[in-house]
């Protein structure tokens, strides 16, 4: 069997492997969990190792007919792209796993469906990033909502079910539009010699200019809506509130990610000359998201909210590297999906702890833990610091990439953006000197540190915030190709960079 | 005057003359049988009567005759599959009605009345229900497959009388389900006025009754096109009251509501295959080269009814209301395969039918158990907390719910993408537009009755879920596998339609 098949389906056994477990034994349901999720993480590290960096073809491919009568296959297959993005998945799954080891406590069901979810999840959001066929993607773009629904639904707090349906509601809308251009793009494809959803074959078709236009909206307003770009954010603070912090994790850290990957493998490849058309005011909906996302991200009195429109800035400069058309830009926006993926699960996973210690997510009841417990404040500060992109730590890089990437074609909105990065130290700075610095607030001197599971879950997030701040060679040299042969399929060219002195 | 004996090709005619052979032997049982054994022998001769017929069907797959009854009745691919969805249907649907629990005990006998009451506790049930049944199915297998008007009028009269009656059945509210039965009664009425009326123009213009006759007028020209076009204008309007589309779909809420819910399953489904084959075979071979005096009406129709059936059923209070106002947004769905006029839409069209109708009875299955000691519950807000009682039964539910929304894995999202990607390739793009728009409004009201059932906690007051029979759970759990299998693994299905969707004229 194709290995990237099996990778898929490794969680979907998992899953059965929960269900026939007595829903009593909380315990064996969990390590039933933790097991797949390992594995799958594992042969994900191997599938990477065996990954041809030079070749900019799809790797690992496999296809075979799902629904002949509308040329619909089952056809998946890996590029540098996809592989990261996979790889962010897989690796993100078993710390939240470990990470939220109590969290189904306190839902409306057993453990054991919280723990199907979440295999069922990893099964599409391996498949979502690995389908080459347009049909697979969108079934699995919009089947997987399902298990983020009751996810939030069923185990989050406070207001969790008007969350998850306004989640709901916003996602099936674009998916909507989406299924309106992809119905168009497979008629077309019939009066073009034949019906398909291979993607390669797509791209190939031939349609004026307004058609184009139209379509590229369906597709780029369903991304935008997950990713989430502003206007179209609204959804995510209160999802992300709601949700347990494991649920947050997979959901900003991977599920949001299909959206700015759709941008790139979709909207792009499919509609390279709309995507040059609305370039122009996608770059200035960026911009306004780093910068709106910033300037209410410290405007937050709610942990949760707080990193939720930290993210929304994130996304900014992930939008804003995608459409700024430079390999560099686009290399470090595919970088910026990984690194920030960790980086922010770093922060809902030590936040979900201060929160489930404190019992409440409202930052000023926090101050003085770095007295108390000085494990997990060191880790919340270096999480922190993540997501402000120190230099030295992962998102530095990346976000570096981004802006050096941006500059060369969009001066004037890499100069904004930056400021994003001054909002960033104080949305990260002020929370982190309320709730770690200054006197113990009174409530807070019984907290107990991170116990030893605690330790190991949140350890190789560390691990890989800090050795990719360093060393991202590893992940360049698999992003980089498919980067290039992207924005050279696009006609662009890198611009020369300008020199200060000439 | 010289009289020749008809010729009847007895094979393929053999499916409805053993559903209504069937139906007469359940009229002779109703009488003359003790009524110790009357339910077990009704419902075994009505089941037995729809094997039967299901497996003559499937014999004759492969005929095509425009002859098996003196040029009156056309077996042809549509037709066989047409059959046979509303055969399925029927099967499933009749595991719901051998529950007597929703039948009223004499329903000669005055609500309230000390008749009544002697017959309830007398345990005299009678069981007309099941001839009825098979009466309105025969009916129904003879809509889809008549080939000229004065047939066409016979079936729908056929079908619809029996499904009159059967609306005024319920055991409980008793008035609100006669009243139902009165309404449909004499809407139908008007709706089979207003048939005869285009029929008979329609004769006027082209002189004769039969499909080809009409076609062949068309095709010629030089008739009376206003002739024509009132001709088609007064068929449509009687086809679009069948199928419940707006503005002709008043009746639906109320008698969705009124009559017994393994009716109800049985007539949302059963009638709606019924008469959209029937449309669809007037419009793609009678009416197809007058495709421009009804393709525009009709495309407004079929925005309207999405759209108003999905926006009204957003206020809806009661879970069969709802379910009834979402049937006349599916109608609107439907339409547009009917619209697309061509062979994509006709395959569309017959799969979403399919999946439709064993969806809907799945759910109706499900509204059965939801009960109280006054009978069923049908109001919404005390549905809240259901998949906390009976987690089973509510995700049987969500999951028939999440394919009418047309979410991706169930029969529902594919029956949508391919009667959109029909209407589309016929150019129909605004019907195609208003689909996607009123299906993102539609999600919206099966989503808030999954909120309801999961992330509500119940209320204790008496709602309680039934353990269902064996026979509700062979249906509930043949409608889920069906919902789930049409949508993981269409392939087969959407083959053995598309070998088959011709029309033969």
């Amino acid at each position: 069997m194709n290995s990237l098949t099996l990778l898929g389906i490794l969680p979907l056994i998992g899953a059965l492997l929960i269900a026939v477990i007595p829903a009593e034994q909380v315990l064996r349901v969990k390590q039933a969990a933790l097991g797949p999720t390992i594995l799958v993480a594992i042969s994900a590290i191997m599938m990477w190792l065996n990954f041809d960096e030079s070749n900019t073809a799809f790797q690992f491919v496999q296809s075979a007919e799902w629904i002949p009568s509308f040329g619909i296959n089952y056809a998946v297959g890996v590029d540098g792209l996809s592989l990261v993005l996979i790889l962010l998945a897989v690796l993100l799954t078993p710390i939240v796993v470990l990470a939220g080891w109590n969290e189904s406590e306190g839902g409306r069901w057993s453990a054991k469906v919280f723990y199907i979810l979440i295999l069922v999840l990893e099964t599409m959001m391996i498949g979502v990033f690995a389908a080459t066929d347009v049909f697979l993607f969108y079934v699995i773009f919009e089947a997987m909502l399902i298990p983020v629904y009751f996810l939030i639904g069923g185990y989050g707090t406070g207001e969790r079910s008007a969350a998850a349906v306004k989640f709901l509601i916003y996602s099936l809308f674009g998916g909507l539009l989406m299924l309106a251009s992809i119905i168009a793009l497979y008629v077309m494809s019939g009066a073009q010699g034949g019906h398909t959803f291979d993607l390669q074959a797509l791209s190939q078709l031939e349609m004026s200019s307004t058609t184009q236009n139209f379509l590229f909206l369906g597709f780029f307003i369903a991304f935008a809506i997950k990713a989430p770009l502003w206007p179209l954010h609204t959804w995510l603070p209160d999802a992300a509130s709601s949700a347990t912090p494991g649920t947050s994790v997979l959901l900003l850290g991977v599920l949001d990610k299909v959206g700015t990957f759709g941008m790139i493998r979709y909207c792009l490849t499919l509609f390279p000359e709309a995507s040059k058309t609305f370039t122009p005011l996608i770059m200035v909906l960026a911009v306004i998201s780093i910068v709106y996302g910033a300037i209410l991200a410290i405007g937050q009195r709610d942990l949760k909210r707080l990193i939720a429109f930290t993210s929304i800035s994130h996304f900014g400069f992930i939008t804003m590297g995608i459409f700024a058309m430079t390999s560099q830009g686009h290399s470090g926006a595919t970088l910026y999906m990984f690194n920030h993926g960790f980086s922010t699960a770093a922060l809902f996973i030590v936040g979900g702890w201060m929160i489930a210690r404190r019992g409440s997510s409202t930052i000023a009841d926090f101050g003085g833990l770095q007295r108390v417990t000085p494990v997990m404040a060191w880790s919340f500060f270096l999480a922190g610091m993540s997501s402000l992109a120190l230099p030295g730590l992962s998102s530095f890089v990346s976000e570096f990439l981004v802006l050096v990437g941006t500059f060369t074609r969009y001066p004037v909105h890499a100069v904004i953006a930056t400021f994003g990065i001054v909002l960033a130290a104080l949305y990260i700075l002020i929370p982190v000197q309320k709730a770690l610095h200054g006197p113990t607030t009174p409530g807070n001197e019984g907290l107990s540190d991170l116990n030893l599971r605690e330790k190991v879950a949140i350890a190789p997030v560390m691990a890989i915030i800090i050795a990719l701040g360093f060393y991202p060679s590893p992940l360049l040299n698999v992003i980089n190709p498919a980067s290039a042969h992207v924005i050279a399929q696009m006609g662009f060219t890198d611009p020369a960079p300008m020199n200060g002195d000439k | 005057m010289e009289f020749s004996a008809p010729v009847l090709n007895y094979t393929l005619l053999s499916p409805m003359l053993i559903v209504l052979g069937g139906a007469i032997i359940g009229v002779l049982v109703e009488a003359f049988m003790s009524k110790a054994l009357r339910p077990i022998t009704q419902l075994s001769v009505t089941l037995g009567s729809l094997v039967l017929a299901l497996v003559q069907v499937w014999k004759i797959r492969n005929e095509q005759s425009t002859t098996a009854a003196m040029g009156s009745v056309v077996i042809d691919g549509p037709a066989v599959f047409m059959q046979a969805s509303i055969l399925i249907i029927s099967l499933i649907s009749v595991l719901l009605i051998a529950d007597t629990e929703h039948f009223t005990a004499l329903a000669a006998s005055l609500p309230g009345s000390e008749e009544e009451r002697y017959a309830v506790q007398s345990g005299n049930q009678v069981t007309e229900v099941y001839p009825l049944t098979l009466f309105a199915v025969a009916g129904m297998m003879l809509f889809p497959v008549s080939s000229d008007l004065i047939t066409l009028f016979v079936a729908l009269e056929v079908l619809s009388l029996p499904l009159y009656l059967m609306a005024g059945l319920s055991r409980h509210r008793r008035l609100a389900s006669q009243e139902s039965a009165l309404k449909y009664f004499l809407l139908g009425a008007f709706s089979s006025a207003f048939f005869l009326f285009g029929a008979a123009f329609l004769y006027g213009y082209s002189s004769s009754i039969t499909f080809t006759g009409i076609r062949n007028a068309v095709v010629g020209g030089g008739g009376n096109d206003v002739f024509l076009l009132i001709g088609i204008a007064f068929l449509s309007v009687g086809l679009l009251f069948k199928v419940g589309a707006v503005p002709f779909h008043a009746w639906s809420p109320d008698v969705y509501q009124g009559a017994p819910t393994p009716v109800t399953a049985f007539m949302a489904a059963a009638t709606k295959v019924a008469a959209f084959g029937a449309m669809l075979r007037i419009y793609y071979t009678a009416f197809a080269n007058a495709q421009w005096s009804w393709t525009p009406a009709l495309t407004i129709i079929a925005i309207i009814t999405m759209v108003f059936g999905s926006l009204v059923a957003i206020a809806q209070r009661d879970v069969k209301r709802m379910l009834a106002y979402s049937s006349i947004a599916h109608a609107g769905f439907l339409l547009t395969g009917v619209i697309a006029l061509n062979k994509a839409g006709l395959e569309a069209t017959l799969f979403y039918l399919f999946a439709y109708g064993i969806t809907t009875v799945g759910a109706f299955a499900i509204v059965t158990l939801v009960r109280d000691s006054a009978g069923e519950v049908t109001d919404l807000n005390r549905w809240k907390g259901l998949g906390k009682r009976s987690p089973w039964v509510a995700t049987a539910f969500a999951g028939f719910l999440l394919s009418f929304a047309g979410i991706p894995l169930t029969s529902g999202f594919i029956g949508k993408f391919s009667i959109f990607s029909a209407a589309y390739e016929s150019g129909a793009t605004s019907v195609v537009i208003a689909g996607v728009l009123s299906s993102a409004i539609a999600a919206f009201f099966y989503i808030r009755v999954i909120v309801l059932m999961f992330f509500t906690d119940p209320v204790e007051d008496g709602t309680s879920v039934e353990i269902p029979s064996s026979l509700t759970s062979i249906t509930v759990i043949f409608s889920m596998v069906v919902t789930i299998a049409l949508g993981v693994f269409p392939a087969p299905v959407l083959t053995f339609i598309s070998n088959l969707a011709t029309f033969i004229r």
